[in-house]
């Protein structure tokens, strides 16, 4: 991914900034510029919204061969997550090991490192999850 | 009303590694070294946190107990002896991280274990400063690491990692700042060249000379100033590289061990260098009643100490300190791990295509 592609989507990584529709009160992640159950009700009424970061797991993989960027860190968990405010986001389950996770774990959200432009290139930060004990 | 701090948080990573197991790998007896040291364990961040993760989660537990908007923050400080670039501030992604960014200034300082507490310094200032000339309301200072010590070096019994941000205004303040004095001198005892991943220290240097001889001369300025002695106090904190110099320079300067307990942590999660004593002061605050006196003394090699005289106020029984988590809470919850873990999460091994 190119620095600027990364820079450009910041808010949403860092602080899971998405969108609520004026008109029904749904909350999107990633954001939407149209609402699709409201269509065209909504145009112009799509607010900026941050989610709060707290959910549980809906459902999740354990991964034992992932990116070499992720060595260090397999086997790693990817959850789907339900957030609190309703949409549903994929994201890295952190600080356990695969059999401390389970459907319906609530998790909270965590500020880390995505990963690396090599050894001299930029460092990608954002969310990530984990189990609140 | 005097400024002072306005909130704060505090992060501590969640893996821990007790001495015993540092020392199994290299024949040493890790349980005396950890009792000479008074460390039980110490905290590892994750592979994937770093000193920008922990300064970003301790301001966002900072934002979390206080109604200040993250936009009227007019600047933060970030103080490491660890920032991941060479050239480019973790402030700035502090900054855009809890919200607080584009009207702000922002800086990374650099003083071995007292970047933080500089910050500190500076954040009041600014806040203390005309309003007409700096108009700046709300400063945020942290201190955060994720120090190492080279393998089977003593300093890897103790390196750890954490952060801690303050929040500094006059408004709702917590902990008026009364007075704070510096001690500096440029003693060589502990540095770090560019480029190089483990620290150099000259065993001559550390200690008498180095740390005790600050955290003292700028304890006493304080005191003497202030017109306090260390009966006057009903808290304590200072540096803490080991678990052993706090409980020595206390004692040297006639404090008690009632009156340090509160903001003691090395023991717990080891050294996190700039994150030292502001953990400690954090740890104080926890439990602060109006009222209470608190002494706070920073040490970065180099070398300096920052001496700090609170009181804390009525504001604190509004405080809301559970919408987070306190440091004895977090220093208690860790997930002990082995040495091999430990190697491959501070990635001491080299991989292929490094
Ligand atoms: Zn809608």
């Amino acid at each position: 991914m190119s620095v600027a592609r990364f820079w450009r989507k910041q808010d949403q990584r860092y602080n899971l900034m998405g969108t609520e529709c004026q008109v029904c009160g749904r909350k999107f992640f990633p954001n939407k510029s149209m609402c699709p159950v409201c269509h065209r009700k909504s145009i112009g009424k799509m607010n900026k919204y941050q989610f709060s970061g707290n959910g549980i797991v809906e459902s999740y993989t354990v991964v034992h061969a992932g990116m070499p960027q992720y060595r260090s860190q397999v086997p790693y968990i990817l959850a789907y997550i339900l957030l609190e405010e309703g949409d549903h986001i994929l994201g890295q389950i952190v600080d356990c090991d695969p059999e401390d996770v389970d459907i319906g774990k609530k998790v909270e959200m965590v500020f880390r490192k995505l990963g690396q432009e090599g050894r001299s290139g930029t460092i990608y930060y954002g969310y990530k999850f984990r189990t609140i004990l | 009303m005097r400024s002072g701090i306005v909130s704060y948080g505090t992060y501590i990573p969640r893996y821990r590694i007790t001495p015993k197991d540092i020392g199994r790998v290299w024949g040493q007896d890790g349980v005396m070294m950890g009792k000479s040291l008074n460390i039980r364990a110490k905290s590892v961040p994750a592979p994937d946190e770093d000193t920008i993760t922990i300064s970003v989660m301790a301001a966002r537990r900072a934002m979390k107990r206080s109604n200040v908007e993250p936009s009227s923050i007019g600047a933060i400080f970030v103080g490491s002896e660890s920032h991941p670039y060479a050239v480019k501030p973790t402030a700035t992604i502090v900054s855009e991280a809890i919200g607080a960014a584009p009207d702000l200034t922002a800086a990374d300082l650099e003083f071995a274990c007292k970047a933080g507490t500089a910050g500190m310094q500076a954040a009041l200032g600014l806040i203390e400063a005309p309003n007409e000339q700096i108009p700046i309301d709300y400063a945020m200072s942290i201190g955060a690491d994720t120090s190492q010590g080279a393998p089977g070096n003593a300093l890897e019994y103790s390196a750890s990692a954490g952060g801690v941000a303050f929040l500094f205004g006059k408004k709702d303040v917590i902990a008026s700042v009364d007075l704070t004095m510096s001690y500096t001198t440029d003693t060589p005892d502990f540095w770090r060249r560019e480029g190089m991943k483990y620290p150099s220290h000259a065993e001559r240097f550390t200690g008498k000379p180095a740390y005790f001889r600050h955290v003292q001369k700028a304890a006493e300025k304080v005191m003497n100033r202030m017109g306090m002695e260390p009966k006057d106090y009903d808290h304590a904190t200072f540096h803490q590289p080991n678990g052993k110099f706090p409980l020595n320079i206390a004692r040297k300067l006639g404090f008690t061990k009632d009156q340090i307990s509160a903001g003691l942590w090395t023991p717990e999660i080891g050294n996190t260098y700039s994150g030292s004593m502001m953990i400690g002061l954090a740890g104080i605050l926890d439990i602060a009643r109006p009222g209470e006196k608190i002494l706070a003394v920073s040490y970065g090699s180099g070398a300096g100490s920052d001496a700090f005289n609170l009181t804390v106020t009525d504001n604190i029984l509004s405080f809301d300190l559970g919408r987070s988590i306190t440091v004895k809470e977090e220093a208690k919850i860790g997930r002990y791990i082995d040495y091999s873990v430990y190697l491959k999460f501070r990635e001491k091994i080299k991989m292929e295509g490094e």
